[in-house]
């Protein structure tokens, strides 16, 4: 238990960080944890951990999509999955994973530790991830990391003791001309500003989801001060199409 | 004596801005229906049996002609690269792969395109797919953009419906499958053969190339990964003619591309513009201009974060296309412009990329594992000035020697942003470390 505790506390300490120019790295310990698995109580391999009928449908499903003796490939797919119907990933359910797909537990439990999006820890309910990378730095990110850590009260790294939000910091997220922007389990919410941020995080703890996308008013990608492209009303089919076709 | 030489036509001079005639991504901002209805009204699926019928080197034909480089960032002749998968089977069936996993800080495209047009993308898949002989594609898709994935899945099973793709697609006798595959998280699966591995369900880890993937690719099987926006221009350029996207764009440089500008910009978008149009009047007209007018830039990155960035001196004419940023000592990349006022900590906005490619290293080749994270610290430190000004020179011999000597490109990526850094805004990591030194002194 004592081992359990330090481990624990590092890993905490390693995720946590300083944001503003004082920055300092953690050390290398891969994606988002350790890459060591150690027992406890809630992830060891006796957690009870089962596909559901209609999960092992969706299974059957993916390892479909691949030709015939390929299994493997459906590693990444099946763990997601896998992650979805536990919210996060104990070991017991990469043992799971291999033993469905007839792979050795190793080759499961390298590719839950390489790809960032594989939670081997515990998460809140609504997992914020927001994006740090320098497009979204330059359009003041950092505020809004600020915003969430002020509203909730919590680190990097860190989850509410209400177990409802679990903040991260993650790399570049995509959605770059929408900087500053967050993802939350799924959602995008895009175009933010620490006010929105704060809005947005009351309407989840009343349970009830806001729609994603850009919160300045504008839809999607556009430029916010009016379409400068595609103004006209778009060609029919058979525009432009070469004769000899 | 002079009427010996041939009549040229008069090269273009001006480039940009387009009209919207000649857009290929009719429904970038989502104005209009998504689905099959919708983009059939637009024009997809539009005479494609036809185009399929053509045969495999009328497409190939029309793809060279058209003059199409990756848009994926390394530009490599779309033709000529489609076509070396043009050899006889040996009985191992072919595979198209898109490569959906965009990360490259900056970029944003394909999102736009998979979410608003993905008709164009999957007709994009069979056509490319059949100038391949390819069996089926798949479209490997970051795991982050789940709507995105989800908005395509529906359209391809939209498109299975109305017998668009899988067996005998369009009616055209040819089988082709289309399957998505979300990834989980990882940047470096963006690099060919990492995403390649992924698809097998191992660690995106490159691979060395020979073999190439048009050789040995995914499952063994020979495989042309291509990048979201090259396979969904195909088909238009099938429909309207490898001249006509020819015609936009210097020589070799030709067609549209989705810009993608982001930063300090007044009104930061994603908009499809002809290739070569000046970078000033990119900004100008459609991000509405720098914050604080022109003259407040600093610097572009021109490209997505693996490019240098371009002072602003270079900014008020450079053109954007592949040869003139290669000549700028910068590269087009994926076209997506950060932009930097002169608020900007500049030594810092590079710092945190060079964080962003540590973290994303996936750690084989010791060069990027171990350059880089050295490269990170070092860089933070410049950020306060807690160095000394040796050590510039210190940074920019580690950075040639990680570009280059590793397996994958990501390296590379991580290296150049340091060297134009060093290049153009060395007098401000001297100055700054020489404003450290005193502050340090005061505190102790």
């Amino acid at each position: 238990m004592f081992l359990n505790n330090i481990i624990q506390k590092l890993y905490f300490l390693e995720v946590a960080r300083h944001v503003r120019s004082l920055h300092q790295t953690s050390a290398r310990a891969g994606a988002g944890g350790l890459f060591v698995h150690r027992d406890t109580p809630a992830n060891n391999p006796e957690t009870p951990f089962e596909f559901t009928p209609e999960n092992m449908k969706r299974v059957d499903a993916i390892i479909n999509n691949y030709p015939e003796g390929h299994k493997a490939a459906a590693t990444i797919p099946v763990l997601d999955l896998a992650q979805r119907q536990h919210g996060w990933l104990p070991i017991s359910a990469m043992n799971k994973v291999a033993e469905i797909l007839g792979v050795a537990p190793m080759r499961v439990y390298e590719v839950a530790t390489f790809y960032t999006m594989f939670l081997r820890q515990p998460v809140g309910k609504y997992h914020i991830q927001i994006c740090t990378t320098t497009p979204c730095m330059l359009c003041d990110s950092d505020s809004i990391l600020e915003a969430i850590q002020n509203k909730l009260g919590i680190k990097v790294g860190e989850t509410t003791a209400d177990q409802l939000f679990t903040l991260t910091e993650v790399e570049c997220l995509g959605a770059c001309v929408n900087a500053p922007m967050v993802q939350i389990n799924d959602n995008y919410y895009e175009d933010l500003k620490p006010s929105d941020i704060e809005q947005i995080i009351n309407e989840l703890k009343a349970d009830r989801v806001p729609p994603p996308g850009p919160r300045s008013g504008r839809f999607s990608c556009e430029p916010a001060g009016g379409l400068t492209s595609l103004t006209e009303p778009p060609p029919g089919p058979g525009f432009g199409v070469r004769p000899d076709l | 004596i002079l009427s010996n030489v041939p009549q040229e036509t008069p090269k273009k001079t001006k480039f940009g801005p387009l009209a919207d005639q000649d857009r290929i991504f009719t429904n970038l901002y989502g104005r209009h229906d998504w689905r099959l209805k919708g983009a059939l009204r637009r024009g997809d699926w539009y005479k494609t049996k036809e185009i399929l019928d053509k045969g495999v080197d009328w497409i190939l034909n029309e793809v060279k002609v058209s003059g199409l480089r990756g848009r994926g960032g390394a530009g490599f002749p779309t033709g000529m690269k489609w076509s070396f998968m043009n050899k006889p089977s040996d009985g191992r069936p072919k595979y198209l792969v898109v490569n959906a996993d965009e990360g490259e800080p900056g970029t944003c495209k394909d999102r736009e395109i998979m979410r608003h047009d993905p008709h164009k993308l999957i007709e994009g898949c069979l056509v490319a797919g059949r100038a391949m002989g390819a069996r089926a594609a798949y479209i490997y898709i970051r795991g982050e953009f789940y709507n995105e994935s989800s908005n395509l899945q529906v359209a391809i099973n939209e498109a299975y419906a109305a017998g668009l793709i899988g067996r005998n697609a369009c009616g055209s006798g040819y089988d082709f499958d289309v399957y998505v595959m979300r990834g989980a998280g990882a940047y470096i699966c963006g690099e060919e053969t990492a995403l390649i591995e992924s698809i097998e369900g191992k660690q995106g880890k490159p691979r060395l190339k020979p073999p190439f993937p048009a050789d040995v690719g995914v499952f063994g099987c020979p495989t042309t990964v291509a990048n979201v926006e090259t396979v969904a221009v195909a088909p238009t350029i099938c429909r309207r003619g490898g001249s006509w996207f020819l015609s936009f764009g210097r020589e070799r440089n030709s067609g549209t591309k989705l810009f993608n500008i982001s930063g300090h910009v007044n009104n930061p978008c994603t908009v499809e513009e002809e290739m070569s149009i000046p970078l000033k009047e990119l900004i100008e007209r459609h991000a509405g201009g720098v914050r604080g007018g022109w003259d407040n830039l600093l610097c572009v990155i021109p490209g997505g974060s693996s490019t240098p960035l371009i002072p602003r001196h270079v900014c008020d004419t450079v053109l954007m296309d592949f040869d003139a940023l290669i000549q700028a000592q910068t590269g087009l990349g994926t076209a997506a412009l950060i932009v930097m006022d002169k608020s900007t900590d500049v030594i810092r906005a590079i710092a945190r990329l060079i964080e962003f490619y540590k973290h994303e290293s996936c750690g084989q080749c010791t060069p990027c594992r171990e350059g880089v994270d050295w490269m990170n610290k070092m860089m933070w430190r410049f950020v306060k000035g807690d160095a000394q000004s040796a050590e510039i020179d210190m940074i920019w011999e580690i950075s040639k020697q990680i570009e280059g000597h590793t397996i994958c490109a990501l390296g590379d990526g991580a290296a150049w942003p340091v060297q134009g850094l060093i290049r153009h805004f060395r007098p401000l990591m001297e100055s700054r470390i020489a404003d450290f030194k005193p502050k340090q002194q005061a505190h102790a």
